[in-house]
């Protein structure tokens, strides 16, 4: 069953999401990391806007 | 932690942030970018100069401007040195006072467009200054499509994609800000995307793939978002369909008031404002390759893969699109505030000039490409090249500098 607390981010420009149950382990990324663990200078994997640019979704 | 997957913009850096001399530039541009909303109206201005003298020549005047007046200013005033702290950043980022004069602008472009739809049907013209005036209002709707793409990116204030789907209208491209967000901020520097030209292209060669291109991204990606949500494509959910029904519902209105003129008026006014868009696609990447990782994919955009321009009046034109490498950095940042930075690649003008010279392939050519070849020092495997040339190209120019 999933953490409740576990959180998803949209990216407000290409709409990528990123889901902190799954992580993004291609990108160092373990699965589980929460949003605000990630570095700041990371950036969408699909089109390379800033963490900034991430927006809390559902 | 650290990540692997993080060196997008570590290694550049912004120029020098802001003195107190250009700390007060930059607070003086907060007036200057009143001309967004003072352009659109120069096709009117000429067109009412035209009129009094009744030399219909001056409908052509927004012409000239865009393409003789513009890069002789942007030759004469030079570079823009300024780039606002973070301090400033903060402060200046957040203002709804720019926001205010998009929305502005949103209403100029359609008094613009309505008014010379006026101006071409109510007075005696030659064919010649007709078209003059449908061109003037096509330069219009090319700076229209630069506030729709400013707008359009402002995905989470829906005040702003409502005047980015307004303000597209006017020549009717609302697909672009679907189309430019979710595909060309994903594919740019790629043989896939149909928004970056390749070395050896010409203009000519580009739009043919770039507007079909971009149409048939933006409909696939508006489709499946809405298939997501379990809507369907043809519904008014569709925001392809919104600004369109807009576009149709003016231009029939214009029609039916202003006479079958408008037929080719439209037509011509809502073409050279998508060409403006091509020559901009054209110039922010021309020939710019992200390479492949181990696994085939493409490394992340990083500022080399876009064209600057730092040039100080058309950069407040153009909302400092210009400053093209931080706009795909942070593709949300908002034009008061797009930065300059160091150890890009760098235009010899700025876009009014390069769009001019875009038209005239041998002059592109040999001004662009040996910029190319210096940016992939001399290695034609790091080059987008069009396929149709790549042996000519590589015979001529392949000579990968070797490591010493």
């Amino acid at each position: 069953m999933s953490n409740p607390e576990y959180k998803k981010y949209c990216c407000v420009t290409c709409d990528l999401i990123y889901d902190e149950e799954i992580g993004f382990p291609e990108e160092g990324i373990p699965a589980g990391t929460l949003f605000e663990d990630i570095p700041d200078d990371w950036t969408c994997p699909e089109c390379s806007a800033s963490k900034s640019d991430f927006f809390l979704t559902n | 932690m650290t990540s692997k997957a993080t060196q997008l913009y570590a290694d550049a850096h912004p120029v020098a942030q802001s003195d107190e001399k250009d700390s007060a530039w930059i607070k003086s541009k907060r007036y200057w970018y009143w001309i967004s909303v003072i352009l659109p109206a120069a096709p009117l201005i000429s067109s009412y100069f035209a009129i009094e003298t009744g030399y219909g020549i001056l409908l052509w005047f927004t012409v000239a401007l865009m393409y003789a007046i513009l890069p002789f200013i942007d030759r004469i005033v030079g570079l823009d040195s300024s780039n606002p702290s973070d301090e400033l950043v903060d402060k200046l980022k957040d203002d709804r006072y720019y926001v205010y004069i998009m929305y502005l602008a949103t209403a100029m472009h359609w008094v613009s467009l309505v008014g010379m739809a006026y101006v071409v049907s109510h007075f005696e013209w030659s064919w010649i200054s007709i078209l003059g005036g449908a061109l003037s209002a096509g330069i219009v709707n090319g700076v229209a499509l630069v506030a729709g793409h400013e707008m359009g990116h402002k995905v989470n204030d829906k005040a702003q994609v409502t005047c980015a789907k307004l303000i597209l209208a006017c020549s009717g491209y609302g697909h672009f800000f679907i189309e430019h967000n979710k595909g060309h901020h994903r594919h740019v520097a790629t043989p896939e995307d149909p928004a970056s030209s390749k070395m050896g292209e010409t203009i000519y060669k580009f739009v043919k793939r770039e507007i079909p291109g971009a149409f048939k991204r933006a409909w696939e990606l508006e489709a499946e978002r809405l298939h997501r949500m379990g809507k369907s494509e043809w519904s008014l959910s569709n925001e392809i369909i919104q600004p369109a029904l807009v576009t149709v519902t003016a231009y029939t209105l214009m029609t039916a008031y202003f006479g079958p003129i408008m037929i080719p008026f439209l037509a011509i006014a809502a073409a050279f404002g998508w060409w403006q868009l091509t020559c901009a696609n054209y110039v922010e990447h021309y020939g710019l390759l992200r390479q492949k990782d181990d696994k085939g994919r493409y490394e992340r955009c990083q500022p080399h893969h876009s064209w600057n321009s730092n040039h100080k009046a058309s950069n407040l034109i153009l909302l400092h699109l210009q400053r093209h490498s931080d706009h795909h950095a942070h593709p949300t940042r908002p034009y008061q505030v797009l930065r300059d930075f160091e150890d890009v690649p760098v235009l010899p003008s700025g876009y009014p000039w390069m769009f001019f010279i875009s038209m005239i392939p041998p002059v592109w050519f040999s001004v662009m490409n040996p910029k190319v070849i210096e940016w992939a020092e001399g290695d034609m495997n790091k080059v987008n090249l069009d396929a149709d040339v790549r042996d000519e190209m590589f015979k001529r120019y392949h000579n990968p500098k070797v490591a010493a």
